[in-house]
């Protein structure tokens, strides 16, 4: 069996290595070289419910907090599965070498994040996600010397191959240095490609983040999954090129987010939610530093920002745990963080929202797999923190397991698939390029980006208002008309990564079109998506994935019920510990149990 | 408006003759390289007032972990988007980096940094990712000079910086060396510790250092690849030497 990955971060080369296990042989094609993709900017840590610290904490438990943490708008079983997967994955992770912080025993450590009460987040200082990539790379390249797999590294995916029967037999890539289009043939593929972050231009993704490959297989008819829902992150240095971020690891290791109120400190954060305190779920900071830079208008200076202050810790035990992360204030904001608190504002940050999936990371289109942060599955309406890298890993696994079973029931085998299915799609990615070459407009395509950057970030991140979404819709249709006027400003046939960045935007404004549309059907708040108008999350209506399908017009949707069969969904609070919650609530339903009782009797 | 100065030496493909082009672009605070680079995207117009094409180069994350953004800046290879405009003297002077052959602009295919650990076996050898339970205990000493090393991002000052990597040399260069001690660290990693002692012995292996010490200065990460490279000396002096006695 042959299987193209595209995308090698976590999840894609966690899917390769499993691939190779079980003698798949594997094209991996990747817009940067592996080594470098996004997954390195990872800081904190990688959630597992390991429990070495004596809290009693299981992978229940964290099952329950990641669903709490996303407000129950993921199915249910498979984030489960996640959970219990998650101390084997750690464990793995350790055998590979990668260098986790230790404790005086030589133990894993485990620090806290958002959305938790207990030490659930192994880590390696501050650049977890490099470490963890490493480990992974270096494995794919022991594969790579046994034969088992080939990389096409700086190759730009541009579309799946999908036959008469609507099944997917390979992609279509091209080579970023000598221009050349070519197809794949493959019994799969697995999308790995990562965020969208490039949507919103400055957030905390890295550059080449555009989210183009998976809206080029949602305009080849996958569909996308709940794209409204956006993570914005609460503690990022705001920045002309990045908004670079501040770890949430650096709360869970003892940091207090302040502003001045009366002329004093004050700890708004730990006031509002006295049980979570700093850490709680990130839509939740977020929304509480608006409310008191934009309504309370008590923003450092009157300006858009807070402090983040890790000053009260002992210099050199934050330093040995946070240096990645501090090495990173003082270099860009030029400060010494030890000293003088650190100034932060929310940024865009993580997409839960992403190509729709089954349980075995498979998407509408048979044959066509997804896994890692550019699908859906396990965030639900907003993602707790480090436990992306996890759903890396546990999606990459799932995706490497299943790939082959689905293999296994194929009748036709890729070489036995006629060359022209191949070279029809190839000869459609060839004339869209020179459709490309020739435009000869005044638009800049770089410019229309950062059009669209600053719609996207001020009207569909924090808050929502509908007017402000139908505007920003409005905007976009405008940017795709301009869009055909763009003069490319590079006819070279080398290495031209303007033309490539043109077919990027286009891409970018499909999906961002989707993310709109999405924000705009979901009449409820929940999560990361909040609308003043509909203030409050509506379990009858709207306990629903929405699912987006492209159509030349604009996107359509559908509503899928979402699998709550495990754990009821309960009120999302964070100013008291979620035990009294459950507690109350069981109170609740023995009353109205009773008087149903009651009323039946009398 | 405050404005900065770049002065950017380019080339459309490997096959043409290299050209100067100067840029002015608007100070903003806190502008790195990046940004200024970003700026001419959108007004590709060089300060003669001529149309030309956008710079390529090479990046990533833009918080310096990933390694792709290194180039000469100034005369010193370094990652351009922790290089700050107001720390830097104008004109900026951005060139890419020697050792590594050039695709375009300030892009360059360092292609020959992941080959070299291919050969000098770059893993722990585990049986496989089923599950095995825990990994080895490690002590927080050793981790903490472990952790270092396995930030290398593979970027490429060192190599730039060292005059033992050249076209004239098949020298791996001080990153190889550096994980060579990474993995032999490691309690799994170092049963295959003489394994990777054999692959830097010989031809562009350790020998071929000259102990210039340039590398350790420009490295980002401050890897103390010189007293890495001098303990991997020993080894392999050992290691033939004890080859020798008992063949
Ligand atoms: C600053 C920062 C810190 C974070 N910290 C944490 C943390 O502490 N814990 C946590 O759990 N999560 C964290 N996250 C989130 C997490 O890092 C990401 O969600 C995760 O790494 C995504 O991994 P991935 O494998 O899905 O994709 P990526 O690592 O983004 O990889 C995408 C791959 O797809 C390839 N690709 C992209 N476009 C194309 C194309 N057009 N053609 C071909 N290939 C393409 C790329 O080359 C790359 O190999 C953080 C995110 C950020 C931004
Ligand atoms: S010590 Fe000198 S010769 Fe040796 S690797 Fe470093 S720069 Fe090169
Ligand atoms: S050793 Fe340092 S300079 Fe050399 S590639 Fe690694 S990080 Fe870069
Ligand atoms: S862009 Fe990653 S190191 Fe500069």
């Amino acid at each position: 069996m042959k299987v193209v990955v595209v995308g090698g971060g976590l999840a894609g080369l966690m899917a390769v290595i499993k691939l190779c296990e079980h003698d798949v042989d594997v094209d991996l094609i990747s817009y940067v070289p592996v080594k470098r993709s996004h997954s390195v900017c990872a800081q904190g840590g990688i959630n597992g419910a390991v429990n070495t610290k004596g809290e009693g904490d299981s992978p229940w438990n964290h099952f329950d907090d990641t669903l709490l943490g996303g407000d129950y708008l993921a199915n249910q079983p498979p984030v489960l599965g996640m959970c219990e997967a998650a101390p084997g994955i750690i464990y793995l992770m350790d055998r590979m070498g990668v260098t986790f912080t230790r404790t005086g025993e030589g133990l894993l450590d485990f620090r806290r994040f958002g959305g938790t009460l207990v030490h659930r987040t192994a880590f390696c200082g501050s650049t977890t996600g490099q470490q963890l990539l490493y480990g992974l790379d270096e494995q794919v390249r022991r594969w790579e010397v046994e034969g088992k797999v080939k990389k096409y590294e700086e190759w730009d995916f541009l579309s799946a191959v999908i036959d008469e029967e609507g099944v997917c037999r390979g992609c279509v890539a091209q080579d970023m240095k000598t221009m050349e289009i070519r197809a794949f043939p493959a019994d799969a593929v697995v999308m790995c490609t990562g965020g969208i972050g490039m949507i919103y231009g400055k957030s905390t993704n890295s550059y080449i983040n555009t989210g183009s490959p998976a809206s080029s297989i949602y305009q080849q008819g996958a569909y996308y999954a709940n794209p409204e829902m956006i993570q914005v992150h609460p503690t990022c240095i705001p920045s002309e090129d990045k908004h670079r971020l501040i770890s949430e690891g650096v709360r869970g290791d003892g940091g207090r987010v302040w502003t001045y109120k009366d002329g004093k400190p004050w700890y708004f954060l730990e006031e509002w939610y006295p049980a979570y305190g700093n850490l709680v779920s990130r839509d939740v900071a977020s929304r509480g530093i608006y409310k008191v830079c934009r309504d309370l208008k008590l923003g450092i200076d009157g300006q858009d920002f807070v402090y983040l202050d890790v000053t009260h810790l002992e210099p050199e035990w934050i330093e040995k745990r946070q240096h990645g992360v501090l090495e990173i204030y003082r270099k860009f904001a030029g400060e010494e963080p030890t000293k003088v608190p650190m100034k932060i504002f929310p940024a865009m940050h993580y997409t839960m929202g992403g190509l729709w999936v089954d349980y075995d990371q498979m998407t509408n289109i048979p044959g066509l797999f997804a896994a890692g942060e550019c699908e859906y599955q396990y965030h639900g309406a907003n993602r707790l923190g480090a436990n992306s890298l996890l759903s890396c890993f546990y999606g990459g696994i799932v995706a490497g397991d299943k790939v082959p079973e689905y293999g296994m029931k194929l009748k036709k085998d890729y070489r036995n698939i006629s060359s022209k299915v191949f070279e029809t799609e190839v000869a459609k990615q060839k004339t869209k390029m020179e459709k490309i070459y020739r435009l000869n407009g005044s638009e800049n395509p770089y410019r229309l980006k950062a059009e669209l950057n600053e719609y996207m970030s001020n009207n569909v991140t924090v808050v929502r208002y509908t007017e402000k979404l139908k505007e920003t819709d409005k905007k976009i249709l405008e940017l795709m008309q301009r869009y055909q006027k763009i003069g490319v400003c590079d006819a070279g046939g080398w290495s031209n990564r303007t033309a490539i960045f043109i077919r990027h935007l286009w891409n970018m404004f499909e999906f961002s079109r989707a993310i709109v549309h999405g924000a705009l059907l979901r009449k409820e708040s929940r999560g990361a998506h909040y609308m003043p108008e509909y203030p409050d999350r509506d379990d009858e209506n709207w306990l629903k994935t929405t699912k987006a399908k492209w159509t030349p017009d604009e996107p359509q949707f559908s509503l899928e019920d979402i699998d709550t069969s495990l754990i009821k969904p309960r009120v999302r609070r964070y100013d008291v510990r979620k035990d009294e919650v459950i507690k109350e609530e069981a109170e609740k339903e023995k009353v109205a149990t009773l008087r149903k009782e009651e009323a039946v009797v009398g | 408006m405050k404005e900065v100065l770049l002065k950017i030496k380019r080339q459309d493909n490997p096959q043409t003759k290299p050209y100067w082009e100067e840029f002015k672009v608007p100070l903003t605070p806190k502008m790195n390289v990046i940004s200024c680079l970003l700026e001419i995207q959108k007004n590709p117009v060089n300060v003669k007032g001529q149309q030309t094409t956008p710079i390529v180069w090479d990046c990533n994350c833009l918080e310096e972990v990933c390694g792709a953004c290194t180039m000469i800046i100034n005369g010193i290879a370094r990652q351009a988007c922790a290089a700050l405009v107001e720390n830097l003297t104008q004109p900026i002077v951005l060139q890419p980096l020697t050792k590594f052959p050039l695709v375009r602009d300030l892009m360059v295919d360092r292609i020959k940094m992941f080959e070299n650990l291919k050969k000098i076996r770059a893993w722990v050898p585990i049986d496989g990712t089923y599950y095995l339970g825990p990994g080895p205990k490690v002590s927080q000493s050793v981790q903490e000079k472990v952790y270092p090393i396995s930030t290398c991002m593979t970027c490429g000052c060192c190599m730039e910086a060292c005059p033992y990597v050249n076209n004239k040399s098949n020298y791996m260069g001080p990153t190889a060396m550096a994980q060579v001690y990474l993995f032999n660290s490691h309690p799994t990693g170092a049963m295959e510790k003489e394994k990777r002692l054999d692959a830097i012995t010989g031809d562009g292996g350790i020998a071929d250092c000259g102990k210039a010490l340039n590398c350790e200065r420009v490295c980002p990460k401050e890897i103390p690849l010189v007293s890495i490279i001098g303990e991997l000396n020993r080894q392999t002096t050992f290691r033939s030497f004890s080859r020798w006695l008992f063949k």
